[in-house]
């Protein structure tokens, strides 16, 4: 019989080395960001009387201005609706080009891939900004930034869940020699339907947020009157629109979230 | 003995004929209100002209613009706005812990006051805009990377606050019950299993948290809060094109290196 023996513990774990380097990395990296962005935590406590104004004005909202900002309102639901349509179907057929049960020549499927992590990258102001100097001030501009930004969210979501059907259908079309075509529309299709739809939806939801600031930069909205109230220190009209923009945002999640109930 | 095989009968209510066609008719409503409603405001005449002149800066971008020790260029400010999404992210990841508490519905709550009084407020702080954040601490604390800081700690507060109290109100409680069935008081318990079960879900969200907070960080600047975005609206505004190429091909570098980088970090915690 075997006398059990005590697993031992190496001297890096019985000294914490591991840990105690992530914790050494960590305060160096808070330290060095602390000193290159300048942070100086008294600043903001005597500061914190102008902050607190702020905040005291904007809790006296001007509830009169709630009907200039319904017309933006609505023309900020208009450019999400239109620009999440917009970057959905061109999604589509990237999405399938990145799916590995789809495609399974891995030069074309790494390459679409590639493409669409570059067009995740650019934030979404950053790319108002850019087609508010080609298109000019409007909702043009607006519309072309959620199409792009959503076309990037939505296919990745779309190839992953291409990448989860069941390939029974597709190899039973595939027996009897249909087409690529044929293939995708009855076997692909019908099982990813519904997720497509709830995919939308929530793409929907965040383009409606961000589309709220893009006007900021003169990509239409709502944001060219949050931008024009900051400008004029009329933060009464700003409390008005960040509420009114907060009651639009809420209503398209529940409504959102209550059809993706439904759909899946 | 013969028997007759009766097919089911196939009657649908009306609802479940028609139903799709009321959908349809929603649905086209919908595009019809907003294809009406939003005014094209066409291409400009110099639209092209433009695009042009971007694509040309972007495939000729300002290579001196990268590093020339002055403080301003490419590589110091892109640290910099590293160092407003990592110390931003770190301390709205310690505002958000009791936030999180605040908002997770406990095992033995009755009616959800405290956990639904919580997710009210992350719900408000997600929605403030992060841009109006910023330029409400610009007037505090002046422009500059400083609000940018302090834009992030309170915006990101939204969303980690919701995902750290979704993680623990899905946590293990097994170890939990151990440390209370051994006798363990509630700090104890708090101290022993509750903080180490959901440490590396916590750490995860954050990470993934600075992988986001890098975009903003980047685009904060546009309002004066610091960073990359600043010279980037300056570049846009002046139709300096080669610039703006050379600090696009800079985020995107910086996004995507921070994204593989924090994506290895997250494989290894779960």
């Amino acid at each position: 019989m075997s006398t059990p023996t005590i697993p031992r513990r190496s001297w890096a774990q019985r000294y914490h080395v591991k840990g105690i380097g992530w914790t050494v990395l960590l305060l160096f990296l808070l330290v060095g960001s602390a000193q290159m962005t300048g942070v100086n935590v008294g600043m903001f406590f005597s500061n914190l009387g102008q902050f607190t104004n702020l905040l005291v004005r904007m809790s006296n909202p001007a509830w009169d201005y709630t009907t200039v900002i319904i017309q933006p309102l609505l023309e900020t639901i208009q450019m999400a609706v239109l620009g999440t349509t917009i970057g959905a179907a061109f999604a589509i057929p990237f999405a399938v080009l990145s799916a590995s049960n789809l495609i399974h020549n891995r030069w074309l499927r790494g390459l679409t891939r590639l493409f669409l992590d570059l067009v995740r990258t650019l934030p979404d102001l950053l790319l108002a900004a850019i087609f508010v100097a080609i298109f000019g001030i409007g909702s043009t501009a607006g519309v072309i930034t959620l199409a792009i930004f959503s076309f990037g969210m939505v296919s990745k979501l779309f190839y992953e869940v291409i990448e989860t059907i069941d390939m029974g259908p597709l190899e039973a079309l595939e027996s009897v020699g249909a087409t690529k075509i044929t293939i995708i529309w009855y076997a692909v299709l019908p099982q990813i339907l519904n997720q497509f739809i709830s995919y939308f939806l929530y793409t929907l939801e965040i383009n409606v947020r961000a589309s709220t600031v893009l006007g900021y930069l003169g990509a239409g909205g709502i944001g060219v009157f949050l931008q024009r109230s900051l400008n004029e220190f009329n933060y009464n009209q700003t409390a008005v629109i960040i509420l009114a923009t907060l009651v639009v945002v809420l209503v398209i999640d529940g409504v959102s979230n209550h059809l993706r109930r439904v759909l899946l | 003995m013969q028997t007759t095989i009766t097919t089911p009968s196939r009657r649908h209510s009306l609802w479940q004929r028609w139903g799709w066609l009321l959908w349809v008719l929603v649905i086209g409503l919908i595009y019809f209100w907003t294809i009406n409603g939003l005014k094209f405001t066409g291409f400009q005449e110099s639209a092209s002209a433009v695009s042009k002149s971007i694509l040309h800066g972007l495939v000729h971008p300002t290579w001196s613009y990268v590093y020339d020790g002055s403080g301003e260029d490419l590589v110091s400010l892109i640290l910099q706005t590293l160092a407003i999404a990592f110390l931003g992210t770190i301390v709205s990841a310690l505002i958000s812990v009791p936030f999180a508490f605040w908002a997770a519905r406990g095992p033995k709550e009755r009616y959800f006051l405290r956990s639904g009084s919580g997710k009210v407020v992350l719900t408000l702080i997600r929605t403030f805009p992060e841009i109006v954040l910023a330029i409400m601490f610009i007037k505090a604390v002046g422009p500059g990377s400083y609000a940018g800081v302090l834009a992030v700690s309170v915006h990101s507060v939204g969303m980690l606050g919701k995902l750290f109290g979704e993680a623990i109100e899905n946590m293990d409680r097994g170890s939990e019950e151990a440390i209370i069935s051994a006798g363990g008081r509630s700090g104890q318990v708090f101290a022993l299993a509750t903080i180490p079960t959901i440490m590396p879900e916590f750490l995860s969200y954050t990470l993934y948290r600075f992988e986001i907070a890098v975009r903003s960080a980047s685009i904060l600047g546009m309002v004066g809060a610091g960073g990359i975005g600043t010279p980037m609206i300056f570049a846009i505004q002046t139709r300096d094109w080669s610039k703006v190429g050379i600090i696009l091909l800079g985020i995107v570098v910086m996004v995507l290196l921070i994204d593989s980088l924090s994506e290895q970090l997250r494989k290894k915690l779960i």
